[in-house]
């Protein structure tokens, strides 16, 4: 498990007690979905990842791998999305190993729970869970304090509103795949349009009874609005440089028997 | 007043064509005092591999001795040096194990992976990792390197004028900023040869 170092805490703790901000965290702003239709479940996210109000990302990746049956939305603080879904997909990794059996959604959602619960909300990750498993399709919502929901459909992050709205409007029971993929797509484009934390483009994975489809960029939004049509190019010569540096890189040359693979330059 | 700006710091990390260039500018000072104008805030990791540390000066120093460290034991256990991907992995998790009470440094890592294709990644405070197929900045001027950065670069440059761009998006974004400036070092890397310019800036 985590374990984390809190050796700096004082150090900065005292900082901040003499008036110095510790800089803010990348955000995933972001508007997260799922839905449960006829034969799996859908997931889909936006691609933008905020510092403060600078999109510090335009195409980042927020659905995570956590199974090979199992896929996890993340919303909040990006580190901790990125390492408590990593964290979750190691462990279920040596219980397969261990096991011999394909991971269950619910032990996934237990593993998340569990460990957000233990940090009372300070590692703040928002979740979207889903996947199939041998009792069928499933989808579960994961909050930063360790509560969860399951659900036919969910939203999660600062697009949720616009999301849940679209699914409100929306949602059947028993949709055929198109008909749940082109409901979550519509769904995350109400957050890329109407909500400032979320953007760029739209990512979606399908995740049915042995197959997963991930369809990064499913919608691509994110072209440069202008493009310079004369580029500005500045002849070498233009930085006045004082001193200058170069350093050959040699190979190594193998002069009797194989090359191991040690020797070999990158 | 922000931890990021009690030093200063400007660091610019941009992919070319088979080759990577790094750039940060040259001062350290304590708020609005400079005390020098030759303080490196980019590290050599190996030959392919550079890492910039933007943010407070004892941090950088410390991570910097950290990782040199830690690259001496992965070259023991390996034989071999470190790939880039690999590095800005353990950079990560180096920074996310200190969570709740991190360092106050936002690195870039610049290098030349696997067939020199260029690896280039930024990350905040606690490690979340932002890999970019064009360019990275960090420090206290992000928004104007951003700004300087977003209409220069072109895909696919020649190692000579992503110098250029890297060069002139460096010094013209950091004299809008007061923290960070009083020239700048560019490195740029290359599948035969690394080439370090210390350039001529702005000394106000």
């Amino acid at each position: 498990m985590a374990g984390f170092n809190f050796d700096l805490c004082k150090r900065n703790s005292f900082l901040e007690s003499k008036g110095v901000k510790a800089p803010g965290y990348t955000k995933t702003g972001t508007t997260i979905a799922g839905v449960i239709f006829k034969d799996g479940v859908v997931l889909g996210a936006d691609t933008r990842s905020t510092a403060g109000s600078t999109v510090a990302d335009k195409n980042c990746e927020k659905i995570h791998f956590i199974a090979p049956n199992i896929y996890c939305c993340g919303a909040g603080t990006a580190a901790d999305t990125e390492n408590v879904t990593g964290m979750v997909a190691s462990q279920l990794d040596l219980h397969r190993y261990a096991t011999g059996r394909e991971s269950r959604v619910v032990t996934a959602m237990t593993l998340l729970k569990s460990h957000l619960f233990r940090y009372q909300g300070h590692v703040s990750a928002a979740l979207v869970l889903g996947g199939v498993d041998f009792r069928g399709p499933h989808l579960f919502t994961v909050y930063p304090h360790g509560s969860t929901d399951s659900l036919p459909y969910c939203t999660m992050g600062s697009g949720s509103l616009a999301a849940m709205a679209v699914f409100e409007s929306g949602y059947k029971d028993n949709m055929s795949r198109d008909e749940a993929v082109s409901l979550v797509d519509r769904a995350i484009q109400a957050g890329i349009w109407n909500d400032l934390g979320s953007g760029s483009n739209v990512d979606i994975c399908i995740i049915t009874k042995g197959k997963v489809d991930y369809l990064r960029n499913y919608k691509y939004f994110m072209d440069k609005t202008y493009v310079r049509k004369f580029p500005v190019c500045y002849p070498p010569g233009t930085t006045t440089v004082v001193r200058e540096k170069m350093v050959a890189l040699k190979d190594v040359d193998v002069i009797e028997g194989e090359a191991s693979e040690a020797m070999v330059i990158d | 007043m922000s931890i990021f700006e009690y030093n200063g710091s400007a660091i610019i990390g941009m992919a070319g064509k088979e080759c990577v260039a790094i750039g940060s500018d040259l001062r350290f000072g304590v708020q609005f005092q400079t005390l020098a104008t030759d303080y490196q805030k980019i590290y050599r990791i190996h030959d392919k591999l550079y890492l910039g540390l933007a943010g407070l000066g004892t941090d950088a120093q410390t991570l910097a001795a950290r990782f040199k460290f830690k690259h001496n034991m992965y070259k023991l256990r390996e034989e071999r040096d470190i790939r880039p991907s690999t590095f800005g992995q353990l950079v990560s998790s180096t920074l996310y194990e200190k969570r709740f009470g991190p360092y106050f440094c936002s690195p870039v890592v610049a290098g030349l992976d696997k067939d020199n294709v260029p690896y280039l990644c930024g990350m905040d405070t606690i490690g979340a990792i932002e890999t970019a197929k064009d360019f990275m900045v960090a420090g206290t001027a992000p928004d104007s390197l951003y700004g300087m950065c977003e209409s220069m670069f072109r895909p696919d440059l020649e190692p000579e004028e992503l110098f250029e761009v890297l060069s002139q998006c460096l010094l013209a974004g950091t004299d809008r900023d007061a923290l960070s400036g009083w020239g700048a070092i560019v490195h740029v890397i290359t599948k035969d040869k690394t080439n370090s310019r210390t350039l001529k800036g702005r000394m106000d």
